[in-house]
């Protein structure tokens, strides 16, 4: 049966596309160097739109109305401009409420896009563009560590990794926070309240990686500027040992936390890159693993959820489980030295 | 590929869920259609594979396996028809429930006519709404296009008008729709469905024909004020969902070719079958089938001529789980449970389930949970369906549950038939059916797969159904009545075909049963206590054929609807009683 897999290897290739929802300017080139900070890409997006019914305005029919229109689709008009006047003594005349671009003339209407954003797609990771996707984005490449969490809020953000967790299953607290936290990247445990997301965004803290979180912080958390990833889940949960261990084992370096939302779909998932010196490029990730003696693996739900385990045997057929439900399952020692039988579809690869 | 399967041909039906996939093999046995094995794998529609066809081939495999036959050939291509040495299918079916909720605004004119019609068309598949607009939008054109531009539907439901009715109130509801997918970057377009007034079909055409990603049109939802007709834009709109699931996922193109472009979404097929089996078995009482999969809580009646689809992915109890607590609260699905559980608990369990949907429960604790939220999920689900159930269908009272019979019971949460009682208990819960029913459990989920069968060849689906792929868990009687915890409310006599009787005294909030297994029938005299309903009339007392099951007849004496106790350690021992006493622990 196939694994889902779950990355957190010590050293490993990363290639990561990065593209624009929509069409825009790819401000890189091939064999560049980037930083996760670096713009790729941008775009102008505009957030709002306005429509000029210039036939109701001026009281005439479409196609008169159409007659009168001065301006043209791409037109970049100022506010108060006027865009049509209608005929008579007295004409009324329709101008431009805001600044804005013509999008649309026609049917005695037109639509113009106003309070033009520009939207910025920064690189995520550090490392070299391997290739340009045109008007879309492009596909960087680079080495080190990856350790892949479960849920983030969106930031993305580098900066020198400090451990504050004395074990996996520490608690961040607001009086672990003090100043000489100032923009790192913190790795804790678990937060259970608010008032410790504030805090550290008040210090601030270039980004939080977490082993878990309370559900009821989450609209908190994506409030936050800085990036949080969540390794493990919800709840009071320890960060599973294998993340815990590689990042610990990594503090004092540069890191970088691209809390992307997790999204089953396309792959995206939050992950911390910790980019490290080669002298020959690592193999890349498997993406694909099946369940097989041996395989390092992570329990998705009790008992023993977070814990690191490797698969003794897979059981041929069907295996009964305590809950009395029957599913293909594995004999897993996990690393307390006890071993279980669990369902197959309740693991996921580590590596 | 063969077309006719009359002749005695072999089918394969898959079915792509959201979590795992399922092939099924059905051949001529001794002159009947038989359900013959079946074979399953993970849905891979997710990364890394993105590719459902990949999952549809690893289920074939697995059934190969079963079967000692191949269906697939060396490149692992369907083999088609079947040849000389035993391998390959004559024809396949596939339904599809995997893949992300179909985000879709609905438009129409008035809120209780077009728009309530484009509301029920829209729920009888897997889509969320989520925008709606009207004639009495507050909303200027311009906040309109801004918020389809934000929330870049994948559909865009269009109903309104009566035929030959308004037209120019509609093209006034149609501009901000044609303004903001031409502002959409080409790919991102919505799908439109047209099912509004049919005169205007040229208007449709000009305003928003060439922006959207493609323009269906269905016959008008609502061709008289008083007359609605969502069938026919019922099928039109399956066939766009399997369109747009073309574009989201990998794979669903090929399964769709195999299949010779009769691919439908699972929640539409298993309602195909409600209104087949409506037709074939119709009676006074109507057929309920209920669903409850990772992807979404599927309820499907038929009656006598009129059916109700209700494709519910907020119930679903896979990725969408978390979002269970918009439409209800913790401490109602704690009711549920049989353990002393914190709402904390239950909140991180819906949130961690939510990240991983296809785990399943290893342990009692973890499965009393999942049982609760199954309850309060189904239950939601019903309560939902009922709203869209037809006028004048046979009920004993008006706010309860109508007269179903059978009861067919499918999905995840339910077809486990090792301890049917424990899916019987969750449906008697969730349900909540009156008077006597059957309930049946689809333990191999063929319901789908037969509806999807059916279109191609209706001899199939009921020898199929006759032949015992379906697990009866029994008669259920459930009288209603107001009484206090137990007064006798009811007294039965079971006959035996052997001559021999069972007797049971029901008292108000328990369960009894009596034993009448598989295949035997019997006849089962009730005599009704202080005003108790069966469906004689309150009071009235009668004898009726039954037929057994694997927990026999089982009487519901819990009144309804049913209300737990307030007391949480009294309601938690009560539900441990009860699951004792229909075999569960």
């Amino acid at each position: 049966m196939q694994a889902p897999v779950n990355h957190i290897i010590g050293l490993t290739s990363i290639v990561r596309e990065r593209l624009l929802p929509v069409s825009g300017k790819v401000l890189v080139r091939p064999n560049q160097k980037v930083s996760p900070m670096d713009v790729v890409a941008e775009t102008h997006w505009a957030r709002e739109h306005v429509l000029l019914d210039v036939a109701r305005l001026l009281r005439i029919s479409p196609n008169a109305a159409d007659r009168l229109v001065k301006c043209k689709v791409d037109d970049k008009l100022a506010a108060s401009v006027e865009i049509a006047v209608g005929k008579g003594l007295f004409p009324r005349s329709v101008r431009t409420p805001r600044e804005g671009r013509v999008v649309a003339v026609g049917g005695g209407q037109v639509l113009m896009e106003v309070g033009e954003t520009k939207m910025e797609l920064r690189a995520g990771i550090p490392g070299t563009i391997i290739e340009v996707i045109a008007n879309r984005g492009a596909v960087i490449q680079t080495a080190g560590a990856l350790i892949q969490g479960v849920w983030g809020n969106e930031r993305i953000d580098s900066g020198l990794l400090v451990n504050i967790a004395e074990k996996a299953d520490g608690v961040l607290t607001v009086g672990k926070l003090d100043i000489s936290l100032r923009g790192s990247i913190i790795l804790a445990g678990m937060v259970k309240d608010a008032e410790t997301l504030q805090a550290a965004a008040d210090l601030p803290v270039r980004g939080l990686i977490l082993s878990s979180i309370f559900p009821s912080l989450l609209p908190k958390a994506r409030e936050m500027r800085y990036p949080i990833m969540v390794t493990d889940g919800f709840g009071s949960l320890p960060m599973n040992s294998a993340a815990f261990k590689l990042l610990s084992t990594n503090a004092k370096r540069d890191v970088t936390v691209n809390a992307e939302m997790f999204d089953r779909y396309s792959g995206a998932r939050p992950e911390v890159i910790i980019p490290l010196p080669i002298s020959a490029s690592p193999p890349a990730p498997r993406e694909v693993e099946t369940f097989a003696p041996g395989l390092q693996i992570r329990m998705r739900r009790p008992p023993f959820m977070g814990m690191i385990g490797s698969i003794v045997a897979v059981k041929p057929g069907l295996s009964a489980l305590p809950s009395g439900l029957r599913a293909p399952a594995a004999e897993v020692k996990l690393e307390n030295g006890e071993t279980v039988i669990a369902p197959l579809v309740n693991l996921e690869v580590v590596g | 590929m063969s077309s006719s399967l009359v002749d005695g041909n072999s089918l394969l039906a898959i079915d792509v869920g959201a979590a795992n996939t399922r092939a099924v093999f059905f051949d001529v046995i001794e002159g009947e259609y038989r359900f013959v094995a079946s074979g399953s794998a993970p849905t891979t529609a997710e990364a890394p594979f993105k590719d459902v066809a990949e999952g549809a081939r690893d289920a074939i495999t697995n059934l190969q396996k079963v079967l000692g036959k191949n269906l697939l050939d060396a490149s692992r291509g369907l083999i088609t028809p079947s040849q000389p040495n035993g391998s390959g299918v004559d024809a396949l079916v596939v339904t599809l429930s995997a893949g992300p909720v179909v985000k879709t605004v609905i438009v129409g004119l008035l809120k209780d006519v077009s728009l309530e019609s484009a509301r029920r068309l829209t729920e009888s598949t897997y889509t969320r709404i989520v925008d709606t607009i009207g004639l009495n939008d507050p909303r200027k054109p311009n906040q309109q296009i801004d918020s389809i531009l934000r929330l870049r539907p994948d559909l865009v439901v269009i109903t309104g008008g009566t035929d030959g009715g308004a037209s120019l109130s509609i093209q006034k509801l149609l501009e901000p729709i044609g303004l903001a997918s031409f502002l959409l970057p080409e790919e991102k377009r919505p799908a439109v469905l047209f099912a509004g007034n049919e005169k205007m079909e040229a208007e449709v055409k000009t305003l928003v024909g060439e922006l959207a990603t493609s323009l269906h049109f269905s016959p008008n939802v609502r061709p008289s004020l008083e007359t609605e007709d969502i069938d026919p834009a019922e099928r039109e709109l399956a066939r766009m969902i399997i369109n747009i699931r073309k574009r989201q996922i990998k794979g669903v193109d090929l399964l769709d070719l195999w299949s010779g472009g009769h691919m439908l979404p699972t929640g539409y097929a298993t309602g195909r079958m409600v209104r087949f089996l409506a037709k074939v078995y119709g009676s006074k009482k109507g057929i309920l089938s209920v669903d409850l999969g990772a992807s979404a809580a599927v309820i499907s009646a038929g009656f006598n001529g009129k059916s109700t689809l209700k494709v519910l992915p907020q119930f679903g109890l896979g990725e969408n789980l978390a979002g269970l607590l918009n439409y209800t609260s913790l401490e109602e699905i704690l009711r549920w449970s049989s353990l002393n559980i914190s709402t904390g608990v239950l909140r991180d369990y819906l949130y961690q389930k939510s990240l991983h949907p296809s785990t399943i429960a290893a342990t009692r604790e973890d499965l009393a949970l999942a049982q609760a939220v199954a309850r309060q999920a189904l239950y939601l689900a019903m309560q939902s369906a009922r709203r869209d159930f037809p006028q004048n269908i046979a009920s004993l009272k008006p706010n309860l549950t109508p007269l179903f019979e059978p009861i067919l019971a499918g999905g995840g949460a339910l077809s486990d038939a090792s301890r049917p009682g424990l899916g019987l208990l969750l449906l008697l819960d969730s349900i909540q059916p009156v008077g006597v029913t059957t309930i049946i459990i689809d333990q191999n989920n063929l319901l789908p797969l037969l509806g999807a069968a059916a279109s191609q060849n209706n001899i199939l689906p009921v020898q199929v159904l006759e032949s015992g792929a379906f697990l009866s868990v029994g008669t259920v009687v459930s009288p209603v009545v107001s009484a206090s915890y137990g007064v006798p409310i009811l007294k039965a006599k079971l006959s035996y075909e052997n001559g021999a009787e069972a007797r049971v005294d029901l008292k108000y909030g328990t369960l009894e049963t009596l034993p009448l297994a598989n295949g035997e029938t019997g006849q089962l005299s009730i005599q009704c206590l202080r005003g108790a309903d069966v469906g004689f009339g309150p009071g009235r007392s009668g004898t009726i054929p039954v037929s057994g099951g694997a927990l026999g007849v089982v009487f519901d004496g819990r009144g309804r609807p049913l209300e737990l106790p307030s007391d949480a350690v009294r309601r938690r021992e009560l539900i441990k009683k009860w699951n004792w006493t229909l075999g569960g622990e």
